[in-house]
């Protein structure tokens, strides 16, 4: 069984620097996240984290960060129903084409069969068609089932 | 009947209506400002005549709708036309899927193949789908499609060649 990588490209009417300012910034990225944030100082070595609220759904390490050509972190999901696989690599590449860009995103290092790599593959679609919504500044995505998911899982957790 | 098994599949979530998007697949009005400038000729049920029509009147891509549900499912057998090479390839299946979710839906386009399609063709979807599937949605939720100028990669027109 081979190892599975993920790879989405998405091509969005803005600008690199725009694009790469929305994927670091926490604030930005709270709203095409769906309530999830980004939080890092963006140095290589420095720690990354996707929050929600305080709560940490990932933890990475900053790898690669090349504004507004490049970004790199580790992965690491945390959340419960994952079962504790090794930390994967997530890699931006942010490219000019003409007055538009194109993201490429690359998601490696998994293990064969791994759980992570499932939700990863549904997960990466619906944020990165967020994310173009939230930068073209055109209806933004809500995504409803997702966020109902996240509650239920929240209030199974607030029981135990 | 032809045995098609799914290779590639490409997939985005577009704030509009199942009812919209289908509109957007199925109109030349629609695709020739999305796919490339190409116009969409479709009669809308099982066996129908699929063309894709370029801006220039050569057919680029020709086929049968293979199924029809409006507005959640198209599947349509896919030659391309426009190229010697390309034109003598076993016809694949192309299947537009629209599952309406809360608050977006989201579009699935299948690749399926009856033969043992070499990755260097497959090459030719991952380059072209995105850049079609980002121009649709920028145009059902903007009014402003995403237009790239795209030529099909050399490394696919040599491996057809080969074949």
């Amino acid at each position: 069984m081979s190892k599975p990588s993920f790879v989405y490209v998405i091509y969005i009417a803005s600008t690199p620097e725009k694009v790469f300012a929305a994927l670091t910034d926490a604030r930005m990225s709270e709203r095409y996240w769906f309530g999830n944030h980004v939080e890092s100082d963006w140095k290589a070595g420095s720690p990354f984290a996707l929050k929600r609220g305080e709560k940490k759904m990932c933890t990475g390490t900053v790898l690669e960060s090349d504004p507004p050509r490049r970004l790199s972190y580790t992965f690491q999901s945390l959340k419960d129903e994952m079962p504790n696989e090794n930390p994967t690599r997530v890699t931006f590449e942010i490219e000019r084409q003409e007055d538009q860009v194109k993201l490429t995103v690359m998601h490696d290092g998994f293990v064969p069969g791994s759980k992570v790599f499932e939700s990863i593959s549904e997960g990466w679609p619906l944020m990165l068609s967020s994310f173009k919504s939230f930068l073209e500044g055109g209806r933004v995505l809500r995504a409803l089932w997702y966020e109902e998911a996240i509650r239920r899982e929240q209030e199974a957790q607030a029981q135990q | 009947m032809t045995e098609f098994k799914p290779k590639s599949t490409y997939v985005v979530y577009i704030a509009a209506a199942p009812e919209n998007v289908w509109t957007a697949i199925t109109s030349p009005e629609f695709t020739k400002q999305y796919f490339f400038g190409r116009s969409v000729e479709i009669d809308l049920r099982a066996g129908g005549d699929f063309i894709l029509r370029m801006p220039d009147g050569r057919v680029d891509v020709q086929g049968k709708v293979a199924e029809c549900d409006p507005p959640r499912l198209l599947s349509v057998t896919w030659r391309v036309m426009w190229q010697e090479d390309m034109r003598k390839l076993p016809e694949c299946l192309v299947t537009y899927r629209i599952d309406a979710l809360e608050g977006a839906v989201r579009l699935t386009i299948t690749e399926s193949y009856s033969w043992d399609v070499p990755d260097a063709i497959l090459a030719g979807g991952r380059m072209g789908w995105p850049l079609i599937l980002s121009s649709l949605k920028s145009l059902l939720e903007t009014g402003k499609p995403i237009v790239v100028k795209m030529e099909p990669p050399k490394e696919m027109l040599e491996a057809i060649k080969r074949l």
